[in-house]
């Protein structure tokens, strides 16, 4: 029965999400209609408009074709691996990702790290420390925290800790495991600040709103230790947070965007910006899916994560 | 045991708000008054080029020679009307699809609240980031593009806000009297929603100002050479060695002046919300 019924909440979360990149497909597809200027224009780029490259982009895209039975095409196409090829550089687009994927993954997975292990403690400790002067701090240092945008973040920081300080490179990956992490973490810290920002907020506030329920109380009244009663109340405030997580791991997918460009990383962000500012729709169209894939895995793990979390989702009880 | 489980939460930081306003008030004369203050902020002297600070230049000169401080003062020109459009803009078409959505309900505000789901599960900047690029960027479209990103949150809060009003008395009171739900919508129930909107216009602010100095700063926003704070890192990130106060001042501006109006937002929210800040 609690199988079942985990197994329904997570098929109706999986067929909206499908629904979802269904759309968004769509919109990516539109986008090569969107660019100013014709479709064989945009499709061109820099080579010369000769006959031969002409009835090479009609083989590959058959514009005259209607406009549903394109979008099926380019889709078949997605579904089997071809991403198209980057009128930019002239290479395959799945290739040029493939190169750049690990470093984005790595620097957004030590980022989300790094943001966790920081923000959530201080939010607890703003929640247990409500209105004195750590918790002021804490929500102060937060709120200017998610203010930030990476890429100032990142700047300051080349200004202070690689220029000034001389104690991370200013540019470039690294060589070997030890190398690149020591050579990600500035970007990776610009990155965090702003998720930091959003993790004390919610932690801070979920924390908050248990310390004030009943449950908490009673449990005092009983005698139970200070340590057990937060341990309950940090317990219950793991739901809010995770969909905090969510969101924040989602947001510094387009935050990697801006390290990448500060730090002049070669990461999917730069080729983003790189494809966008060149108007390499292929590219630009492949990295948009890519990207709303990764979002939506994110969400798909939160709401796994739910089930682990919450014994109500588990046990396949009513969640609400 | 008291301090660790207060019963009651004391105000918030008032010197943070103080301190925010003051920074506020800065920015808006900088906007307001640069054109006078600093007629000569995009002069260039290339004879000079980069330096650091110089007797003339306190905080030194960026790559075409021009003063920092001046292009900091006018910076704020650039940053201000396009993030104040962006949250105006989305405020208003907040109001207009939020106030029907949360008083008739039915299928179109199903309609609403999925579109809204959606967008919300999508980083505003990096939709902004592939759609202005792909059309060409510039700082028009941009404000254009983040008005349509930013309008589902503003519709989703007065919505929320519309749904708790909707079955106080007063509301019963007038529908026994017969107005229209149009009136009902615009003369009782909005002025008891504005504050709420007003509040989040301060967050939305503070984002647009971040999101469009952003696109700004990865060359989908203002022309090269604009007096914009997003613009001028990205002009003196390579610089960053011979003057660092060229990438410091505008990094320092963004932030404070974002943090400025998140607080003040916040501040607004804890005043007229209890549920706290939807962002």
């Amino acid at each position: 029965m609690a199988g079942r019924d985990r197994g329904l909440f997570l098929l109706r979360r999986f067929a909206g999400t499908v629904v979802v990149v269904a759309l968004l497909s769509v919109g990516m597809f539109g986008l090569l209609y969107l660019a100013p200027g014709s479709v064989q224009q945009t499709l061109l780029g820099t080579r010369p408009a000769t006959l031969e490259t002409i009835a090479a982009i009609q083989a590959r895209y058959h514009l005259d074709e209607p406009l549903p039975a394109q979008y099926l095409r380019w889709l078949g196409g997605v579904l089997h691996g071809d991403l198209g090829t980057s009128v930019r550089t002239g290479m395959p687009v799945a290739d040029m990702i493939g190169q750049r994927l690990p470093l984005t993954l790595a620097l957004v997975g030590y980022g989300a790290l790094l943001a966790l292990l920081v923000g959530v403690p201080l939010g607890v400790v703003g929640a247990l420390r409500r209105g004195r002067a750590a918790d002021r701090l804490v929500v102060t240092a937060g709120v200017v925290g998610l203010s930030a945008p990476p890429f100032a973040v990142g700047l300051l920081l080349l200004v202070v800790f690689a220029a000034g300080l001389g104690w991370f490179p200013v540019y470039g990956t690294g060589e070997g495991l030890a190398d690149q992490a020591w050579h990600l973490t500035l970007p990776a810290v610009a990155l965090a600040v702003g998720a930091v920002g959003m993790f004390v907020r919610f932690s801070r506030a979920a924390l908050i709103r248990e310390l004030d329920q009943d449950y908490v109380v009673f449990a005092r009244a009983r005698g139970l230790s200070g340590a057990a009663v937060i341990g309950y109340a940090l317990r219950n405030s793991l739901v809010p947070i995770l969909t905090a997580a969510g969101l924040i791991v989602t947001g510094m997918l387009a935050g990697t965007v801006l390290v990448e460009v500060t730090f002049a990383l070669p990461g999917l962000g730069s080729l983003l910006v790189d494809s966008v500012t060149f108007k390499d729709v292929p590219a630009v169209q492949a990295l948009g899916l890519l990207f709303t894939l990764l979002i939506v895995a994110v969400n798909l793990l939160v709401d796994i994560g739910y089930s682990v979390a919450d014994p109500r989702v588990r046990f396949g009880g009513r969640t609400s | 045991m008291r301090g660790r489980f207060p019963a009651v939460a004391r105000r918030r930081p008032q010197v943070a708000v103080a301190g925010a306003l003051a920074v506020l008030l800065a920015v808006a004369v900088a906007a307001v008054l640069s054109p006078w203050l600093v007629p000569g902020a995009t002069d260039q002297d290339l004879v000079l080029g980069i330096t650091g600070p110089v007797p003339g230049h306190p905080l030194g000169t960026d790559d075409l020679g021009r003063d920092v401080l001046e292009l900091l003062v006018a910076g704020a020109r650039t940053a201000v009307p396009g993030a104040l459009c962006v949250a105006a803009g989305s405020m208003l078409i907040g109001n207009l699809i939020g106030l029907p959505a949360g008083y008739f309900g039915g299928w179109a505000d199903a309609l609403a609240m999925r579109w809204a789901d959606l967008m919300f599960s999508l980083p505003a900047l990096l939709v902004a980031i592939v759609v202005a690029g792909v059309l060409g960027g510039g700082y028009g479209l941009a404000v254009a593009v983040l008005v349509v990103l930013f309008a589902p949150t503003d519709t989703r809060v007065v919505r929320g806000a519309v749904l708790e009003q909707r079955h106080r008395p007063y509301v019963e009171a007038a529908l026994l009297k017969n107005l229209s739900a149009w009136r009902i919508m615009t003369r009782q129930i909005w002025p008891n929603i504005a504050s709420v909107t007003l509040a989040n216009g301060f967050l939305n602010f503070a984002y647009a100002l971040v999101s469009l100095a952003s696109l700004s700063f990865l060359g989908l926003g203002v022309p090269a050479g604009s007096p914009d704070w997003g613009r001028t890192l990205a002009d003196n990130r390579a610089q960053l060695l011979v003057n660092p106060w060229a990438v410091v001042a505008p990094g320092l501006a963004i932030i404070l002046t974002a943090a400025a109006l998140n607080i003040v937002g916040d501040w607004l929210h804890e005043r007229v919300d209890r549920r706290g800040r939807a962002r």
